[in-house]
């Protein structure tokens, strides 16, 4: 469990960092090196160069504009965890990263390094993708935003390119007076999910649902919305049973195959259950009464 | 006086180095010049090896070395087969480096040294193996049919062992019985993974002719015995060192893993230090398992529920090849009737080679299996028969006026007898009940029900022959200069607190402080009698020796200082690190008659000069030594027990099963536990708690994947799901002390005892919680999500 022989350089500036990916095709960044580094001593990953982003300027910011939290490519997992202002402005958001492995590896691995990494089962990217949010990629040939939907292509595939370094994600705040919630399985704290659900609501004055965003990971190749989900709840008035009936419509969503982890019909049992949960206290936060 | 330090809840006084991270390992030893190894390991479960090109790792640059079967002299051959049984036919043990063939993907091929790890590691990828793959078969139950593959063309049916026992009549048994109650029970493959791997460090002095090994083993001595014997070497010039050791759990007991010998053999052939220092992946898919085992079971009964026989066949997995012979199926086969009575016992197994890692003892070696077996069986007749759990199992239990019960017929893992010899296994029962709330839980589970709550209570008992022979030894000498006490055991520790417990019995007889007592072991260079930790035995065995010596050099100090108090021996007493007349404020220090026992004393110091003020240690009327006396305060002597001494304990459990998740919450849980006298509480709550989480392990999370054809899918932490702290429930842990009547510290070994009712508790408490769904039986851990979603979505 020894990386195989690679380079490392240490830019100062964004510039640097896509020239020294433009000049080495077996080149990768280095951020928080807490997916990276076991990989590489595993030698499933065996980057001909390491561009350690650390030492970059201005890339440890958290900023909060025009409804939108913008999330640097050094931030901390914990740093996004513990910042108050995010916690004002998007609940969920703290909610799900205690479910990001253990406060250690919060401690060194970013947000967008998560992000990037695109392991189907984390919790981050299905944040991006039930925010609505998106990425800003850096390139030779610019800069360009990339929706979530769009980004996460495949178990660890992105649309990123190989020369393109992701800046920043953007995560649009929580809309005025919308339910959310999260819920995930795995079978020890901490681990990837074997499913997890989460969810934003908006309802109006008669509890009846306006729009929702329902996601989830661990399911699939890819974090996923579950559309059938939110077509099921959306116009419906939140009741025990709206939110059974579009619960029991989850499990098509599962497209994995049977793991060693979970078979398919257990993964797909599991996930309605998430659902039932998620959305009931989503509804209670949006409405400030228990789903009757 | 002084307080009695047996029993008494003493601190471990080793972990404040371990916590500051001040312990030394096998890794930090610094060793100047170290050369590195690595390993080309298979990866086919089942090859042939028609050729093996080394000249490419040969000539990468950094490469010292590159061995394979054909270059390693002396160890080109197949490693002991450490317990020979009858029942074994010509037994299959591993080579060092393969010839020929492989047998399990991590079969070691070929061996890298070079000057660092990662130069080894790019070696090893360069060399190139030519496999022609053979088919295999993975499932256990297969693996005996007569079409399946062979693992060794030796071995019809991969049938590595075949074995019967009979306990009375059986026959009789069965003719008297009138109900039978038959189940089928699997539990699964998993791995100790203690926190430090193994590994491995050498260093050849060419002008001492020493050869010095650092090695993880928790069997230094036998390892130092084994290296003389293979390199041709004297013993003498052989020192093996068990240095600070981060846990074993039986994986460390096995000689030889093919690095334990290699590393020293190249040591010597290239004149410079080598080491080895085995990773994670390698622990997983080259250091020895264990569980698999599938039993067949029939308890054969009168109506009352009394079982009058016991009948067992069972499967046991012993991997690739079978280096420790029987003895986890063994133990387990001579566990298989528990704490209860029954009289006639017909038990057989066949131990199986399958294409995967070797099987070796692991905590529990055995006995968790026969327990889930037995006590899943006493929870079936109990429902078939219409009694309630608790009261099947008190119309077995053995009394206490029935000890010792010996099961004449069944020979234990050390070839003597099974004789349970003590407990108060009707108490203990009672206790669990009480604590787990057993009398109103039938309402409470009713009332959850009703509000679509899933509530079971789990109960399993068990037993463990603890403090196997043949033996150890205890060596103590009191310093002169400081008085202070050193002791030597030759097995050695990996974490369990050895140096507290040991310096607890000292103390009690010398009269000093705990803290004055040290301890050497698992060093062969300090001491090297001695057989290894294994088996739940050092504190039965070392102890019992340490004990006996302890006494032997009390006897000593109290005549030498009656001498120099000129007192008689019966005025004596010793405390506070010195000699007294009891009643009086005369006294002399340990150190001052340790140095008046030397009838040379040179006057180094103020003890030594203290000494001198007192009558002589010894009378003067002949030598400074009498004939047959010894200098100093110093002895040794050995404890050899007759046989095993067997603990006992029963847990219960209240599990609640969230239906969404299929997850097992466990809400109580209680273990009763006696380990006969406790030397120290607090050491025996960690060991049996420690227990405890690796049965947590085994009964809901730990399998060892292999896809079919035999490569590992799970040998990495992120998929082979040991418990982390968050998982293991809190535990109310209750002690009895009946004293073993067969040693005399009155002990039973306590190692082992938590793990192993673990997966039969956590079992019957799903089981019982999942009633509603139908008749669903939970006889086969680990119990996953998914067992459960099946066991919920089919009810």
């Amino acid at each position: 469990m020894k990386p195989s022989l690679f380079d490392y350089c240490s830019p100062q500036t964004v510039s640097e960092v896509v020239s020294a990916l433009s000049e080495d095709p077996g080149a990768m960044i280095l951020a928080g090196g807490q997916s990276l580094v076991p990989a590489m001593n595993l030698r499933l990953a065996s980057p001909t160069r390491l561009v350690d982003i650390k030492n970059v300027a201005d890339l440890s910011d958290i900023s909060i504009s025009d409804g939108v939290i913008k999330v640097g490519a050094m931030v901390r997992h914990r740093d996004l965890e513990l910042d108050d202002t995010v916690h004002a402005a998007h609940p969920l958001i703290r909610e799900m990263m205690h479910y990001v492995a253990h406060v250690p590896i919060r401690n060194r691995g970013t947000v967008v390094g998560s992000l990037c990494h695109a392991d189907a089962a984390a919790e981050m990217p299905l944040l991006l993708l039930l925010a609505g949010g998106t990425v800003t990629a850096v390139g030779p040939n610019g800069t360009r935003d990339i929706a979530a939907a769009e980004f996460f292509q495949f178990h660890m595939t992105t649309s990123r390119a190989p020369d393109e370094m992701i800046l920043h994600a953007n995560i649009p705040v929580l809309p005025e007076g919308a339910g959310y919630a999260f819920h995930e399985f795995a079978r020890r704290q901490g681990d990837y999910a074997i499913a997890a659900v989460g969810a934003i609501l908006s309802v109006d004055g008669g509890n009846t649902v306006t729009s929702a965003r329902v996601g989830a990971c661990g399911i699939a190749s890819t974090p996923v919305l579950l559309n059938r989900v939110e077509e099921a709840i959306t116009g419906s008035t939140l009741t025990k049973q709206s939110i059974d009936d579009a619960a029991k419509v989850a499990g098509d969503a599962v497209t994995l195959p049977d793991d060693m982890h979970a078979t398919t019909g257990y993964r797909k049992h599991l996930l309605s259950g998430l659902v039932r949960r998620v959305l009931a206290e989503a509804a209670e936060r949006a409405t400030g009464e228990p789903v009757q | 006086m002084s307080t009695r330090m047996f029993g008494a809840p003493v601190k471990r006084n080793a972990d404040a180095k371990f916590l500051k991270g001040e312990g030394a390992y096998v890794d930090d030893i610094a060793l100047p010049g170290v050369r590195h190894a690595a390993f080309v390991r298979s990866p086919f479960a089942r090859a042939r090896i028609n050729g093996i090109d080394t000249s490419e790792a040969e000539a990468h640059p950094g490469v010292i070395a590159v061995y394979t079967c054909d270059n390693i002299g002396p160890l080109d051959i197949k490693m002991p087969l450490l317990i020979p049984h009858e029942s074994m036919t010509d037994a299959q043990t591993q080579r060092p480096l393969a010839r020929d063939d492989v047998y399990y993907v991590g079969q070691t091929v070929a061996m890298i040294v070079a000057v660092d790890r990662y130069t080894a590691e790019d070696a090893a990828l360069l060399v190139d193996v030519d496999y022609e793959p053979l088919d295999v078969e993975l499932d256990l139950e297969a693996a005996v049919k007569d079409d399946a593959p062979l693992v060794h063309a030796t071995h019809p049916n991969n049938v590595a062992a075949d074995f019967n026992q009979i306990c009375g009549d059986p026959q009789s048994g069965y003719a008297e019985a009138d109900h039978v109650t038959r189940i089928q029970i699997q539990v699964d493959r998993s791995t100790s993974a203690a926190m430090e791997c193994r590994a491995v460090a050498a260093r050849y002095d060419e002008i001492t002719g020493e050869l010095i090994v650092w090695d993880t083993t928790q069997a230094p001595i036998s390892v130092r015995g084994g290296l003389a014997s293979i390199l041709e070497l004297d013993e003498d010039k052989v020192r093996v060192v068990a240095p600070d050791v981060g846990g074993g759990f039986g994986q460390k007991v096995l000689l030889f893993y093919p690095d334990e010998l290699l590393v020293p053999f190249a040591a010597m052939q290239l004149g410079s230090p080598v080491k080895y220092i085995e990773d994670r992946r390698e622990n997983f898919i080259g250091s020895t398992q264990e569980r698999t085992q599938i039993h067949m079971i029939e308890l054969h009964a009168r109506k009352n529920g009394e079982v009058v026989a016991l009948k067992d066949f069972f499967l046991h997995d012993t991997g690739a090849f079978i280096p420790y012979g029987i003895a986890v199926a063994q133990v387990a086969s001579t566990s298989i009737a528990g704490p209860y009575r029954i009289p006639n016992i017909e038990v057989r197994f066949q131990a199986v080679y399958t294409p995967t890692v070797p099987v070796t003892p692991y905590r529990g070696c055995g006995r968790p299996q026969s327990c889930f077996a037995i006590e899943r069986a006493m929870d079936q007749l109990a429902e078939e028969l219409g009694l309630d759990r608790f009261e099947v199992r008190r119309r077995n239990l053995v009394t206490e006026d029935e000890f010792p019960l010996v099961r004449e017929g069944l020979l234990f893992a050390d070839g003597l007898r099974v004789s349970l010899d003590s407990g108060q296994y009707h108490k203990a029962l009672e206790m669990v009940h009480a604590s787990i709330g057993a009398d109103d839980f039938a309402a409470r589970q009713e009332a959850a029900r009703a509000e679509g709550r899933y509530l079971g209570l789990g109960l399993a008992y068990y037993v463990e022959g603890t403090g196997l022979g043949p033996y150890e030894g205890g060596h103590i000498k009191i310093h002169p200069i400081t008085g202070k006490v050193y002791v030597n055991t030759g097995l050695s520790g990996q974490g369990q607190g050895h140096e507290t417990v040991f310096a607890q019995i000292v103390a009690d007889q010398l009269g000093v402080a705990v803290e004055d007592v040290i301890l050497t072991e698992g060093d062969t260079g300090a001491y090297d009698w001695g057989v290894a930790t294994f088996a739940s035995r050092a504190a039965v065995v070392s102890g019992n020796a340490i004990h006996k010596t302890a006494l032997l050099v009390r006897k000593q100090t109290i005549t030498a200082a009656a001498n120099m108090l000129e007192a008689d021996p019966e005025e004596i007493e010793l405390r506070d690190g010195a000699a007294w007349i009891i009643g009086g404020n005369r006294n002399v220090p340990l150190a001052a008659i340790a140095t008046a026992t030397n009838p040379l004393r040179y006057a180094f110091n103020d003890a030594a000069q203290a000494a001198t003020q007192f009558a002589p240690a010894s009378r003067h009327d002949g030598p400074p030594l009498d004939e047959g006396q010894h200098p100093g305060l110093e002895a040794t002597d050995y404890y050899s027990p007759e046989c095993a001494t067997w603990a006992y304990g029963v847990h219960a459990a209240i599990v609640e099963i969230d239906p969404d998740t299929c997850s097992v919450e466990i809400q109580k849980y209680v273990c009763i536990h006696d380990c006969g006298n406790m030397i120290n509480p607090v050491i025996v709550d960690g060991q049996v708690m420690g227990g405890l989480a690796q049965g947590f392990g085994g009964a809901l999370m730990e399998r060892i994947e292999y896809d079919q054809d035999g490569n590992p899918t799970n040998a990495n932490f992120v998929d082979f799901l040991i418990p982390y702290a968050t998982e293991v429930p809190e535990v109310d842990i209750q002690h009895l002390e009946t004293p073993s009547p067969l040693n005399p510290l009155g002990v039973k070994g306590v190692g082992e005892a938590g793990c192993i009712a673990v997966g039969a508790t956590v079992a019957s408490g799903v089981a019982d919680a999942l009633k509603p769904f139908g008749d669903h039986k939970f006889h086969h851990t680990p119990i996953t999500p998914s067992m459960i979603y099946d066991a919920i979505s089919t009810g």
